[in-house]
């Protein structure tokens, strides 16, 4: 069946079988393959995008279900003029290492920071508690989030005044 | 600013990744991201049972599927003579079961299909008639008499037993043992785990029958090695084989190993000529491919009743599963488990391990260890703790008292490695100060006034790495030897294309700093290319930390020779003699004239343009490194936890990791590898185990079943460092990846036991679930009040 997702502010549509998960729609249909499949069980986290604002599991979501939603993935982070403050501070600081699970931990840091500003250790833990790495310990994973935080509140003024 | 005044980020500069521009973006190249024209996909029946004879195949009603392009079964690959492969211990494994599945999650048949979709759809259609037999699921059941025949198929094989090892001087340790005053002896299981990186295995195979020439695109740690595999499995010319490992999502050891899946896609790819792609489900991964341990040990020490350790023995079983397909060293059958002396100056050990086929999934010893060091480490530290418990002394002085000292170094150990530099007082030292021991300890005493269950455990790890000298060490036969080849530009950029296989660790990065350290171009200059046995020099891979003791090697040592050469054109430009030609990065000038000069980017330009009559124009160079020994990174690990008595549940309040990795490239890729070292390690210490029930089914074949850390129970690390350089490594580094996997389940162990020592508990297996730390106490009461 025909589905229109608005999908990093662009409707895209497609034709796809109803039992074809978001994760595949995105990833095959939409060529969009910064979203990665780490367990189908909805335990890893790495196919984590935004719908609606909102990380979501796309392995655990049909394509039709987003049908008419607006879904961001790691691809539409960044605004035209650079990176978003969550990919710059996860560079920064160390944040990531092979690369597989960050664009669902960075989805998951961007939409706790539009709720928390300023998260606390603990805050940000749970907050990517459903997203494994197998790298980093989490360490600097929480460390970039923080930072981004405070790169994030410390811009706002000069955006408000612009 | 003068080139003078830049300073070059070589060796100790934390530069940031270069790896991480396209991963932060999404851009990253993943196995599954690659799309060929024409590509199939292909899934994989894998059997239901863990022994069973299979009477026949029915693969009608699966091919009927709209979109199947073929069916493959063992049968099928037998008619091309590729039923059966070489696995890297010199066995042999089934590509897919003719006779019969001797583990569940074995590969059976499969199918290829226009879509992902279909072929799995298919796959529940294809009929397969069994007869289970019976199952052997630990190497005790594998040794009884009456136990089922695992590989009847094997000329000569009348038992499961697969090889018996020795190590060390029996003699000697007999004696050492006899004039002890004190044996303190631990039976411990080191459970199998699974290595799990995120990203699954997979391939895609395109073998193009005009030409012959096959690509394989794989998700491999060591491509070239994969390569001569392929070549002596399917009898093609190794030229026309050509492997590239893209971005892998992470590897820990899962990503060494030869996997059916890719012999059989291969085979597809090469009878359908289409592309064909297979990609494991997470499932699948945690069933079949390469798991970890599994490994029954028992440890005695001999020591006098002042602490002194005279004396080190034990006995193993290693469960191998139902192909011997561990991926290490040749000569040594558990790998490098004779380590076990560990940190201490052990006069006599001696080692013997023996080796059983079960029905359980093959490919063992990987998980982020250097060839079965973790389980000597865990063993050794386990035993320290309970010998100094035993005889009343601190686990700390204990420790300190048998320390290799400082100025024994290079150190022969009983077994027979020489350890080439360490500081063992120095980094305990170290880690205690950082933990505070001292008042720590009083604070335990506290608690345990109140009834608090207050525990704190160390580990001084001695890991062994870098493998290694050609004379000894080598995987079916290839030496374990690794190249870099430099090449510098007109423009006085750089290419460097390196044997090894980063999967997170950094090498673009890292190998760039080294070209920098020795040639001053900075590392942003310095593309690193790696993965493609095309386009790359021939190496063993990365794993057992062996890129920087090797690859880092090789990659110094091929700077030096160019830069003879370079010296040489400096010297040309400058008009003098070449001894007379001084560099300091990234400059040549004259003695006693500075101020004459000319920059590495002036010599790579005139290598093409201006060089002298008679030498070769260009600036590049390739290298092989033969490392002269093993490098040997240790540290002191110091971990306090506070145990519920309730509920079993432990938590760490603090965990200190003292690393000395020799020299540091990149301290914070350095300390990243450590944070995700002590991560999984304490994964292993709490949660990660693969499981069977009696029948042979697999329990823990998803992440629900087969937990890991999240970052909720992940412990906050503190770090600290000494720096032994490695005296024989060309820039003093010793490897890193993998040490604090090696070091810190023991450290986790030790903490909890030394918690619930004065219940009289002396030992829990791991995983230490709440459940099974619960039960501990409950039988330790128990056994107090009966």
């Amino acid at each position: 069946m025909e589905i229109t997702i608005t999908v990093n502010g662009e409707a895209r549509t497609a034709d796809v079988e109803p039992r074809m998960l978001l994760t595949h729609v995105i990833r095959e249909e939409l060529g969009l393959t910064g979203t990665h499949i780490g367990c189908d069980t909805t335990s890893c986290g790495a196919c984590t995008v935004l719908v609606d604002g909102e990380p979501v599991k796309s392995c655990t979501m049909f394509g039709v279900q987003a049908d008419g939603h607006e879904v961001t993935t790691v691809e539409g982070l960044a605004a035209a003029d650079g990176l978003h403050p969550i990919q710059a501070a996860f560079q920064e600081e160390h944040g990531l290492q092979c690369g597989f699970c960050t664009p669902g931990m960075m989805l998951v840091g961007a939409a706790l920071l539009e709720r928390n500003p300023d998260p606390s250790d603990d805050d940000v833990r749970w907050a990517i508690s459903g997203n494994i790495c197998r790298c980093t310990g989490y360490m600097n994973i929480v460390k970039a989030i923080q930072a981004a935080a405070k790169a994030t509140a410390g811009a706002e003024p000069t955006a408000a005044t612009a | 600013m003068s080139a003078h005044e830049t300073e070059i980020r070589g060796v100790g500069h934390s530069v940031k990744r270069k790896e991480d521009a396209r991963f932060i973006r999404g851009k990253g190249t993943y196995i599954d991201d690659i799309h060929l024209p024409g590509m199939l996909h292909m899934a994989i029946l894998r059997s239901p049972f863990a022994h069973a004879k299979i009477n026949g195949v029915d693969t009608s009603r699966a091919a009927a599927v709209p979109g199947v392009i073929a069916v493959v079964t063992g049968e099928l690959m037998a008619q091309h003579n590729l039923a059966w492969m070489p696995t890297l211990s010199g066995d042999t494994e089934a590509v897919l079961a003719t006779d019969k599945v001797r583990f569940q999650g074995q590969e059976v048949a499969a199918v290829v299909a226009t879509d992902p979709y279909i072929a799995r759809d298919a796959l529940e259609l294809i009929d397969v008639d069994y007869d289970a037999l019976g199952v052997v699921i630990s190497p005790q059941q594998a040794m009884a008499s009456d136990a089922p025949l695992i590989r009847d198929e094997k000329e000569g094989q009348t038992d499961n037993h697969i090889y018996h090892w020795e190590s060390g001087d029996k003699d000697a340790t007999d004696a050492a043992f006899a004039s002890a005053d004190t044996i303190v002896s631990l039976d411990t299981f080191y459970p199998r785990s699974h290595p799990s990186p995120l990203e699954t295995c997979g391939c895609i195979a395109d073998v193009d029958g005009a030409t012959g020439q096959a690509t394989i695109y794989m998700t491999t740690q060591a491509p070239h090695l994969i390569r001569t595999v392929f070549a002596l499995v399917a009898g093609l010319p190794e030229e026309n084989i050509r492997v590239i490992s893209p971005d892998l999502g992470g590897g820990f050891g899962n990503k060494v190993p030869v996997y059916p899946g890719y012999v059989v896609a291969t085979a597809a790819s090469l009878l359908l000529g289409h592309p064909v792609k297979w990609i494991e489900d997470r499932s699948e991964n945690l069933i079949s491919t390469g798991f970890a341990r599994d490994f029954h040990m028992h440890g005695e020490m001999a020591l006098k009743s002042d602490g002194t350790m005279l004396g080190l023995r034990t006995s193993l079983l290693a469960d191998e599963g139902a192909f011997h397909a561990d991926a290490q060293p040749s000569k040594f059958k558990v790998g490098l488990f004779h380590i076990v002396t560990g940190s201490y100056a052990l006069p006599a050990a001696h080692v013997e391990a023996d080796g059983y086929y079960t029905n359980k999934a093959p490919g063992g010893v990987a998980y982020r260890c250097s060839f079965r060091v973790t389980e000597a480490s865990y063993l050794i530290e386990r035993l320290v703790q309970n010998a100094a418990y035993e005889l009343g002394l601190d686990p700390a002085d204990l420790r300190k008292k048998n320390f290799v000292p400082q100025d024994a170094f290079p150190y022969e150990s009983a077994t027979g490695f020489v350890y080439d530099s360490g500081d063992y007082h120095g980094a305990m030292d170290k880690a205690l100060e950082m933990i505070g021991y001292d008042e720590l300890r009083k604070e335990q005493d506290a608690k345990r006034a109140e009834g608090k269950l207050w525990g704190i455990g160390l580990a001084s790890f001695t890991e062994v790495v870098g493998a290694g000298p050609h004379k000894d060490y080598d995987i079916i036969g290839v030496k374990m030897n690794d190249g870099a080849e430099l090449r510098v530009h007109p423009t006085g950029k750089a290419i460097l294309k390196i044997s090894s296989k980063t999967q997170g660790q950094g090498h673009e990065t890292t190998f760039a700093q080294i070209v920098a350290e020795e040639l001053g171009i900075q590392p942003e200059d310095v593309k690193v290319q790696h993965g493609d046995t095309d386009n790359t020099p021939y190496g063993l891979g990365t794993y057992a930390s062996r890129s920087t003791p090797t690859v880092g090697a090789a990659t110094a040592m091929v700077s030096r020779r160019i830069l003879e050469k370079a010296r040489k054109i400096a010297a040309h430009l400058l008009e003098v003699s070449e001894e007379d030609v001084e560099f300091e990065r990234p400059t040549f000038s004259v003695k006693g004239a500075p101020d004459k000069a000319v920059t590495i980017q002036d010599v790579a330009f005139a290598a093409y343009t201006n060089f002298p009559d008679g030498m070769e124009a260009g600036l590049e160079g390739s290298y092989y490194y033969d490392p002269p020994n093993l490098t040997f990174p240790f540290g002191t690990y110091a971990v306090a936890v506070e145990v519920d008595p309730d509920t079993g549940v432990w938590h760490v309040t603090r965990m200190v990791a003292v690393d000395d990795c020799g020299v540091r490239i990149n301290p914070m890729i350095v300390e990243g590898q450590i944070h995700g070292g002590l991560t999984e390690g304490y994964g292993i210490a709490a949660m990660e185990q693969i499981t069977f029930d009696e029948a042979g089914n697999c329990i823990g074949s998803n992440f629900v079943d087969y937990l890991l850390p999240t970052a909720v129970e992940t412990p906050r690390f503190e770090l600290g460092e000494t720096v032994t350089p490695s005296p024989h490594h060309p820039i003093g580094a010793k490897g890193v990846g993998e040490s604090a996997t090696v070091g810190s389940p023991a450290a986790y162990v030790n903490a909890v036991i030394d918690a619930l020592w004065p219940l009289g508990v002396r030992n829990i297996d791991m995983p230490l679930t709440s459940a099974k730390v619960w039960e501990a106490i409950e039988a330790a009461k128990a056994g107090a009040s009966a």
